[in-house]
């Protein structure tokens, strides 16, 4: 495991032979590089992780040197592997690898093939110090430079000024709850004095009491931090947009990984999290709220990407939900098959949206069923996944497994249950339009080309694994497998059932099962849905959030802006240039070249001190 | 009473404030070249007046100093005003004010 380091430094590495040298290695030196790179870290986290679960340890760390020290504060930069870390780190090498290679396809047109590769890989080292990093502040180091890489791929195609706009907005919004991140961790190192995340759990207990403010605040700001990056409510109006970006770093940055950097730092500090009950209970509610407000939205938008977008904020919703009743290991399950099943939604989409020609407005597809009968399966077994049908996909046990706990566990309640219950209603419902739309009904745009093999077989992999990641955790009422739980262990807690039994556990799953059939029956049988036309804007809009915040935030800042134009606190370092200046010009005047003047002005100037001098000696 | 100090001291004085007001309104550079002569010796005057009036040898040093540096003052001071002389083929001192700010 000692060469664990490989598996950041291999695509730093990557990324910074693709941008010294992409002029001179052409177009396959930059996809070898590109996706041998994350493919190599992709290996040594397997056998590592091999390795690891032999070695019966429960936490591995790696110091590699260190960053800085004052006094007794010491931050190093030092690799922690454990069952949380590994479990991340395997699906965004992994997953990571597969849309790289995809991308070798999707951009293979593109001018600026090189760049992309860069960034991605960039983006995949950034997030693997992220879920690596033993302390909050080598955390924080890949929580920003993640930010970057998706700034930069979301402008990928900066020559349209709304991308840039968009790129600008999603970096923007995160900072929102980075700076409340920021806060937490300058909390943490005063009350704890370190930064160590073993360090901040074990002393949590000793320091504080169960519902103490501080630790209540500190757990908050998290969340600030977490809500910013996982595009939960109130910050989730980047990712939509966000959608700007090629497809495949939609897939890897804002469904499959990065998105989930949230949900990561909440498990990661989970102590602190269940001795502050008011934050956790936050978590959940914004989950929950998320969850509806982000599916209904994803019903009645037109662009496929958009609706993948908004299926994203609103499964993290559920893996919030999640975090929030304390299902810890629920909230993992939920975020590793979602990562398989959303990564191939959206490189399904990429696919549809190439083969069309970069046509991405649902209601001009159509038919593909018969002209792209490969990528029709595959995003068959994708949507199957998100709507949760029953035994077969990975995404029914992972999903059931939180509507259940939402529920049953000792922080659920009816409440929960109920929304998670709609939750899976609704998703059911826009997979299915969504579905209907693309794949079915009259052909509206001709198919002009078929996707290669470089960009199938990536897909064939992820539609395997969207169906049996699945089969890593059953319930009890079908099989009781937990290897997820059991591996996920020794980090995270397991969940505390209050009001539970195998008969209301059969009544949830029924319920849920009912609820995601009937949703599809619904679409199928009743599509175009009649809805009120302002309803659907509303909606489509994202209930509005976009609008509010360009009237409450957004539009008072450029007022003050422009008031401000001439920049008022500006004017008195003006003013000072314009004096010292005035001065440099009489002083300049009397440089006159004319030597007598000067000869009079050191005459002057001895006549001067000479008359102080003996005025003082008379004097005194 | 005036001393034999006193008077010297008037002297070099006298001396001193000629040489600076000729050096004031005149505008050939020769001239004011000598001025800073007269100067000198003017300063030098006081040194050897001082040094009488207090028995020591310093002054006497001191104005062997300042004959030495008038020397080599007046070496490089006439260099200058050679090349000086060559380019703006004039010694008016006010004409020479091309460096002005």
């Amino acid at each position: 495991m000692n060469w664990m380091y490989l598996v950041p430094a291999m695509p730093f590495l990557g990324a910074l032979l693709l941008v010294l040298f992409s002029k001179k290695i052409g177009k396959t030196g930059v996809s070898l590089i590109g996706c041998g790179s994350v493919g190599i870290a992709a290996l040594v986290t397997i056998v590592a992780g091999l390795q690891f679960m032999n070695s019966g340890l429960q936490q591995f760390s790696l110091p590699l040197w260190n960053w800085l020290s004052v006094g007794n504060f010491n931050i190093g930069i030092t690799l922690h592997l454990d069952a949380l870390s590994l479990a991340f780190t395997f699906v965004i090498t992994f997953v990571g690898f597969l849309i790289h290679v995809y991308s070798t396809g999707y951009m293979a047109e593109d001018p600026d093939f090189a760049r992309f590769f860069a960034s991605m890989n960039l983006f995949v080292g950034a997030m693997l110090m992220l879920v690596l990093a033993d302390n909050l502040l080598l955390l924080y180091f890949g929580w920003e430079g993640v930010g970057l890489c998706s700034y930069l791929l979301i402008g990928f195609w900066y020559k349209d000024p709304a991308n840039g706009a968009a790129a600008r907005k999603a970096f923007i919004v995160t900072r929102v709850g980075d700076t409340a991140m920021a806060i937490a961790l300058f909390l943490l190192v005063q009350h704890t004095g370190s930064l160590q995340l073993t360090d901040i759990l074990a002393k949590a207990p000793t320091l504080w009491t169960t519902g103490d403010a501080t630790v209540v605040t500190i757990a908050f700001l998290l969340l600030g931090g977490a809500v910013g990056k996982s595009a939960q409510l109130p910050l989730q109006t980047w990712l939509p947009d966000a959608m700007a970006g090629p497809t495949p770093v939609s897939a890897l940055i804002h469904a499959a990984t990065m998105v989930t950097a949230g949900v990561y730092l909440i498990a990661r500090s989970h102590v602190l999290f269940t001795m502050a009950p008011a934050a956790q209970a936050t978590v959940a509610i914004v989950g929950a709220v998320t969850l509806i407000l982000a599916g209904c939205s994803a019903f009645v938008q037109t662009d496929i990407k958009r609706v993948l977008a908004y299926s994203t904020i609103s499964q993290i919703g559920y893996m919030f939900l999640a975090l929030g009743v304390g299902a810890w290991s629920a909230a993992i399950f939920h975020f590793i098959t979602h990562a398989f099943f959303k990564a191939l939604l959206f490189l399904g989409a990429g696919a549809v949206i190439v083969a069309l020609h970069h046509e991405q407005d649902m209601f001009k597809m159509g038919g593909l069923r018969k002209s792209l009968p490969g990528v029709f399966w595959i995003f068959l077994i994708g949507s199957a996944s998100l709507a949760a049908i029953p035994f077969v996909t990975a995404g029914f046990y992972s999903k059931d497994q939180i509507v259940w706990l939402a529920g049953a566990s000792a922080q659920g309640g009816a409440g929960y249950w109920i929304v998670a219950v709609m939750g899976a209603f609704i998703t059911a419902m826009y997979t299915t339009r969504m579905m209907l739309l693309v794949f079915y009904g009259k052909e509206k745009t001709h198919v002009h080309h078929r996707p290669g093999l470089n960009m199938m077989v990536p897909l064939y992999v992820l539609a395997v694994c969207s169906t049996l990641a699945g089969f890593m955790e059953l319930p009890h009422t079908l099989g009781h497998v937990t290897l997820l739980s059991d591996f996920l262990q020794p980090v995270l807690p397991a969940v505390v059932t209050e009001h539970a039994s195998t008969a209301l556990e059969w009544g949830s799953q029924g319920v849920a099962t009912l609820l995601c059939l009937a949703g599809i029956y619904i679409v199928w049988r009743v599509l175009p849905i009649p809805f009120p036309r302002e309803v659907k804007t509303f909606l489509k809009n994202g209930w509005g959030f976009d609008a509010a915040y360009n009237l409450l935030f957004v539009q008072p800042y450029v007022l003050l802006a422009r008031l401000n134009r001439k920049d008022v606190v500006d004017r008195l370092y003006v003013g000072l240039a314009a004096i010292t200046r005035y001065f440099h010009r009489m002083m300049s005047a009397t440089q006159s070249g004319i030597l007598r003047w000067y000869i009079m002005g050191i005459v002057m100037g001895a006549v001067v001190i000479l008359s102080v001098i003996i005025w003082r000696q008379y004097t005194v | 009473m005036i001393t034999s100090t006193t008077a010297g001291l008037v002297l070099a004085g006298i001396l001193f404030t000629m040489g600076l007001v000729s050096m004031l309104i005149r505008r050939n550079l020769i001239f004011m070249l000598v001025s800073v002569e007269v100067m000198l010796n003017a300063a030098g005057l006081a040194f050897i007046v001082a040094a009488s009036r207090w028995g020591q040898p310093e002054g006497q040093v001191m104005f062997m100093f300042i004959l030495a540096m008038a020397a080599a003052e007046v070496s490089v001071g006439l260099a200058l005003i050679l090349q000086l002389y060559h380019q703006l083929k004039t010694l008016d001192s006010d004409e020479a004010s091309k460096m002005n700010g």
